[in-house]
């Protein structure tokens, strides 16, 4: 952990704010605890910085383009059985065949 | 009749054909070796008994109608448990998962269950496969069976630790940043990793999707080579996996090395690296020479990049992949009042430390505001790291590196600061980034004993290659270096 003056770089709002995106409920101890680590982190890979990237697209898929020009593999679009409700929904924590009960979604 | 460590396939294969033991023994042997050893090495969260006799009976059933076997007949094998398994708990190293049992099985363990291979049960690991040392377990950590107060590795921690400890002849791993490579290294063993999309990622609990793979840590390269062929091949049901053709890799197993061109990166024998690592990896490689492979320097300048990339990468898809244990379909669930306290108070006590640090990196560099800096940035960077490789193998066959930047540490020794544990990952993420197959092979051991891991890597699609080179280096002598 950082001391002696050093200002972190993300903020405990930071924190809370990613938490809340992410539904992540903290302790007030986690929350100082992984604001410190982020720091840490997000100082190693800001790293990135350094490189010119302005002629470079970015890399959407490991295996295109092919050097081959081999295309991605495409199913036909033809609708095939899938009968498997009753082995999905026997992991549920609360099933109610055919759905999945949850608490109240909604306040007002 | 072979001792505790040194069952491979083809040991097994040739003691039930010669009637010397049968699979149920074969069986029963190795699960009293798990009772014996698990306690102390923990590689195990799961045996599936039941499920394992029934092969092994069907096995000896083949045997006494003098039946052909198939390749991995009677074969113990372990899975890691971010692996599905049909009826078999499938934890991930999570309590977020605990109770969860699939409703089916990946399609690299349906292959090799045809293949009649034995499956023992499921091996410890990183909580999501989220680790570098199999620390983040919920259910504890994996002890290293050559030194048993150091890690085995991570995240496929178990399964090396089963297959280096023999309680099991082989196992599966998964390899997202090194998760397969550095746990053989760590333990002494050959652990590979395929190309991406080379094995279905189909019932592969996903961390990241665009690293995830799943690949063999095995006693020997031959039985890697025999699990590469039974396991890879096109999956429709991975829109992902890769319509190439499978070569036959054992065919190319025994070629000789001779002008084989190898490419020795200096970016990855730079500072950090242990130097008795740096020593017997570079035996490695003159060994490699005396065997007729040409030695050619490389420079591949975005490798001091790699692991920001990947820890921007790797951690975007898991906060994206884990969102859904939020306990509404499986797993754990928080009763609580409303919907979203439910998905908070579920995800908050599932998931450990390491799990939720990356899920909150991930939704940090995603966020808005923040994408374009962080996680475009690093999806560009990816590309360069990717033309390092290409740009490599147009001058080269194959690619040399250590596995790791030492050897296995302390358990304990970097938990405390998670950027320590991440940079362990040094030379296996960048092979990960760039999709291209690689093994990490036995290349000696340090004064103290630990086992050092000497990396192959080779373009797309070429594991007979990887393999060759592999075998080449074993039959010399190279894991005893």
């Amino acid at each position: 952990m950082k001391s002696g003056g050093y200002i972190l770089k993300i903020s405990r709002e930071d924190v809370l704010r990613v938490a809340e995106l992410a539904h992540l409920e903290l302790t007030p101890e986690e929350i100082e605890l992984y604001r410190g680590q982020l720091d840490e982190i997000l100082s190693y890979i800001g790293k990135l910085e350094k490189l010119d990237v302005s002629n470079v697209e970015p890399m959407a898929q490991v295996l295109f383009p092919a050097p081959d020009d081999r295309q991605p593999e495409l199913r036909d679009d033809t609708l095939v059985p899938c009968d498997i409700a009753d082995a999905v929904l026997a992991q549920a924590p609360d099933a109610a065949k055919p759905f999945f009960r949850v608490p109240r979604v909604i306040e007002r | 009749m072979s001792t505790a460590a040194s069952w491979t396939i083809s040991a097994v294969r040739d003691a039930l054909r010669s009637k010397e033991i049968s699979a149920r023994e074969l069986t029963k042997d190795f699960f009293a070796r798990i009772d014996n050893r698990n306690r102390q090495l923990n590689a195990f969260l799961a045996l599936s008994v039941d499920r394992a006799f029934a092969q092994a009976d069907r096995i000896d059933a083949m045997i006494a109608k003098g039946d052909a076997l198939p390749p991995l007949a009677g074969v113990p094998i372990a899975v890691k448990d971010v692996i599905s398994t049909r009826d078999v708990t499938t934890t991930c190293g999570s309590k977020i998962l605990e109770t969860y049992v699939p409703p089916y099985d990946a399609t690299a363990v349906g292959r090799l269950e045809r293949a009649g291979a034995v499956i023992l049960g499921k091996t410890n690991c990183d909580e999501f496969a989220m680790g570098s040392s199999n620390e983040n377990s919920a259910y504890g950590p994996v002890r290293n069976p050559i030194a048993i107060d150091r890690v085995p590795g991570g995240s496929s921690g178990g399964s090396a630790a089963a297959v280096a400890a023999g309680l099991a002849v082989a196992a599966l791993g998964t390899d997202t940043g090194g998760s397969i490579r550095q746990p053989g290294a760590c333990c002494g063993i050959p652990g590979m990793m395929p190309t991406y999309g080379r094995v279905s990622r189909y019932g592969l609990i996903a961390f990241a999707s665009s690293l995830d793979r799943i690949g063999p840590l095995t006693q020997n390269v031959t039985d890697a080579s025999v699990l590469m062929s039974i396991m890879a091949g096109h999956d429709p049901n991975d829109s992902t996996s890769a319509a190439v053709p499978v070569p036959n890799y054992n065919a190319q197993l025994e070629s000789p090395l001779q002008g084989i061109r190898i490419g020795v990166p200096e970016d990855y024998f730079g500072e950090g690296l242990d130097p008795e690592v740096r020593e017997k990896v570079l035996a490695g490689i003159a060994l490699l020479e005396k065997l007729g492979a040409e030695r050619i320097p490389l420079h591949m300048p975005h490798t001091d990049y790699a692991i920001a990339t990947y820890y921007i990468v790797a951690t975007a898809e898991a906060s994206s992949n884990l969102a859904r244990y939020d306990g509404v379909r499986y797993g754990l669930r928080v009763p609580s009042a409303n919907l979203r306290e439910m998905y908070k108070k579920t995800r908050e006590r599932g998931f450990g430390p390491e799990v939720k640090r990356r899920i909150m990196l991930g939704t940090y560099v995603l966020s808005a505001g923040y994408y374009d800096a962080y996680y475009l940035r690093a999806q560009k960077v990816r590309s360069l790291i990717a033309r390092d490789f290409s740009d490599a193998f147009q001058k080269v066959d194959a690619i040399i590196t250590p596995t790791t930047p030492t050897p296995a540490f302390r358990l304990g020794e970097k938990t405390a600061d998670p950027l320590q544990m991440y940079l362990a990952d040094i030379y296996t993420v960048t092979g990960s980034l760039a999709g291209v197959p690689g093994i990490s092979v036995p290349c000696g051991k340090t004064k103290a004993g630990l086992p050092i891991g000497m990396q192959i890597l080779a373009p797309h699609f070429e594991e007979g290659r990887v393999l060759q080179l592999a075998r080449g280096f074993e039959k010399a002598g190279g894991f005893t270096i």
